[in-house]
């Protein structure tokens, strides 16, 4: 088995400190994932020894690339580390397999073999003789990967890796790489924009904003439990602002939405809070019809301010008149005539409800409401 | 059909003018003498030993212009210094420079009365009147060129296909040999070919320079000119100009070809 990442980093970046920690073991990728900007790219770049950052510490194992206070700073050359570039960097004027071979160790031949065998493995191994500006975008990504790993990384970073896909060839290749990363010995650090990859890509995810790490544990964990507004919004949560009311001992705690209307949730709290609920657990009923008897706590009526439907969901935007979004089947969306305009009810339950202060999120922006229609 | 407009017409008469004037006395110097005077201009020894000089003196120079330019076209193209502006500037002064300033200037910071006159001395290394001379003018005149072009297609370079060759190994030469060379190839063959025809078209600071001995520092261009200021000497100034047009054609063609036919196309080579 071979040894842990880890990495303590901080150094500026344009507009505030990147400060971030984290670890990877093999076995278990570490998602990075944060919005643009947010200093995920400088952090593998810091990792892989590409740039120096102020202060920090990068070791594998018992092995030390970066120690600012010690002064070591292992050039990028020597620390076998792999890193897969957003846009893949390949060499434009070297074919697909020379590009593989480029990393791989031993004479040429040694390099020439492993290079087809590992094209072989991707399953492109009848474009070994391509230049990469005759490959198409998933091509172009498994040259990528292949010259990553023919290099026998001990470590391996990957930057966006999906981003420069169509959609199409995305869902494939999330498959793929999902495989392949969990075959590898190595400590795998992933960096995304897309809560849905990192959850799906990393055993682990670490939330980044604004160069701080906001929150870690797995998807289910955050989705559940979202540290911060901002979190629960990159999460997928619609997120309400309110005031809530204190409750008494075993009752649900109120919340006075901001522009009118009211939450419960289970979790307690009071003052300024943001309710997260997310999309599918909201269901819509017909304004005016009489409550069904059931355990939704919450209904809280508005107006349908877009419909959007793809495959066979469709998004519904509603204006309560925060803006809430509820995620329900097509049909459901066709037998009740939701167009933009209808009065409705929205209904979810309190157990169901999120209840988070602005917590040790440090986005100052205003938490977005969940996006909806196009 | 498209009626073209009065501009289109007037474009297409300036570029043939333009064409025909820069054309015209290449023609001319071949057509004037005829191909039998033209070789027979070129079996003196004198004209031989001007070409032959040309030729040597400008490949070392080139060679130099070379070996020293590149690297240090690569670091400076690929750091951000203070002063980096002022560098840039300094390098591109040759090219500005009248040649006979070049020659004087050369005089005075090489030459025998020069500030570093007696450190050359000392040496042991002799330069006025002398074909070294010469190779030190010719190298002065054409590095601009050749630097100017180079740092800009290292410039150029995808800073991000470097990261990659490091992070697969690579050290700072492997990445620069089969990454940052590759990829700066046409800037670069465009640069020597411009550096290679200003140093074989060099005359004035070799004149002052150097001098002009025939057989140690009169190249082709110094020789030109001193059949020129013979009586009978216009055939054979024309035969060697001849000979000069087309070395420096073919040079260009050459280099051009090398630095990928793309470049002779007109196109860039990224």
């Amino acid at each position: 088995m071979t040894a842990a990442l880890e990495a303590r980093v901080s150094t500026p970046l344009r507009d505030f400190e990147l400060a971030a920690e984290l670890a990877a073991r093999p076995g278990r990728p570490l998602a990075l994932v944060g919005p643009s900007g947010a200093g995920k790219t400088t952090l593998l770049g810091a990792i892989a020894g590409l740039l120096s950052p102020d202060r920090g510490r990068v070791a594998l194992g018992g092995e030390t690339w970066l120690d600012t206070e010690r002064g070591i700073d292992v050039p990028a050359e020597r620390r076998g580390c792999g890193l897969l570039f957003q846009d893949y960097a390949l060499f434009p004027r070297m074919s697909a397999w020379r590009n593989v071979a480029y990393g791989a160790a031993g004479g040429r031949r040694a390099r020439r073999g492993a290079a087809l065998a590992m094209l072989e493995r991707f399953g492109i191994a009848h474009l070994a003789e391509a230049r990469p500006g005759a490959l198409s975008g998933g091509e172009r990504q498994r040259v990528a990967l292949a010259r990553a790993l023919a290099a026998r990384p001990r470590a391996l970073l990957l930057d966006e890796p999906l981003a420069a896909l169509d959609t199409a060839t995305r869902r494939a290749a999330l498959g793929e790489l999902h495989r392949l990363l969990a075959e590898l010995d190595a400590p795998v650090v992933l960096v995304t924009h897309s809560f849905d990859e990192a959850a799906l890509l990393g055993g682990e995810l670490a939330v980044i904003d604004r160069g701080a790490i906001v929150q870690r544990g797995d998807a289910a964990e955050i989705s559940a439990r979202p540290v911060s507004p901002f979190v629960a919004d990159f999460a997928g949560a619609v997120v309400l602002r309110g005031e809530a009311e204190p409750a008494p001992p075993g009752e649900p705690t109120t919340v006075r939405l901001r522009g009118g209307g009211r939450a419960r949730s289970v979790d307690a709290a009071a003052g300024p809070v943001a309710v997260c609920v997310f999309p599918w657990d909201v269901s819509i009923e017909p304004a005016g019809a009489p409550p069904p008897f059931d355990s939704m706590l919450n209904r809280v009526g508005g107006r349908v301010i877009s419909v959007t439907t793809v495959g066979n969901r469709a998004r519904v935007g509603i204006a309560v008149p925060q803006t809430l979004s509820a995620e329900i089947t097509a049909e459901s969306a066709r037998r009740l005539g939701l167009r933009p305009g209808l009065a409705v009810t929205a209904a979810w339950k309190a157990s169901a409800t999120r209840l988070v202060g602005e917590g040790p999120g440090r986005s100052n922006r205003e938490a977005a409401p969940a996006s909806i229609g196009p | 059909m498209r009626r073209s407009s009065p501009f289109a017409w007037i474009a297409l008469l300036a570029a043939l003018a333009g064409l025909a004037f820069l054309l015209v006395p290449v023609v001319a110097v071949f057509a004037d003498t005829g191909p039998g005077r033209l070789l027979d201009a070129l079996g003196e020894p004198a004209a031989r030993e001007a070409l032959w000089l040309s030729l040597r003196t400008t490949t070392i120079a080139i060679l130099v212009v070379i070996v020293v330019g590149t690297p240090a076209a690569y670091l400076i193209a690929g750091r951000e210094f203070r002063g980096r502006a002022l560098v840039l500037t300094a390098i591109e002064l040759p090219l500005v420079m009248p040649p006979a300033v070049a020659g004087i200037a050369l005089l005075a910071a090489f030459g025998p009365r020069g500030i570093l006159g007696d450190a050359i001395e000392g040496a042991g290394v002799e330069l006025v009147f002398q074909t070294a001379g010469v190779v030190v003018a010719l190298v002065f005149v054409s590095a601009p060129f050749f630097l100017r072009s180079a740092i800009s297609s290292f410039e150029a370079v995808d800073p991000r296909l470097l990261a990659a060759a490091r992070t697969l190994g690579a050290g700072p030469f492997r990445a620069f040999a089969t990454v940052a060379l590759p990829s700066a190839r046409g800037g670069l063959a465009s640069g020597l070919a411009l550096a290679w025809g200003r140093a074989l078209g060099e005359f004035g600071a070799t004149l002052l320079f150097a001098g002009s001995l025939q057989g140690v520092t009169r190249t082709a261009p110094l020789a030109i000119f001193a059949d020129f200021s013979e009586p009978d000497g216009f055939v054979s100034a024309l035969a060697l100009s001849a000979v000069l047009i087309l070395v420096s054609a073919a040079l260009l063609l050459a280099v051009k070809l090398l630095g990928g036919e793309r470049d002779l196309a007109g196109g860039g080579s990224r």
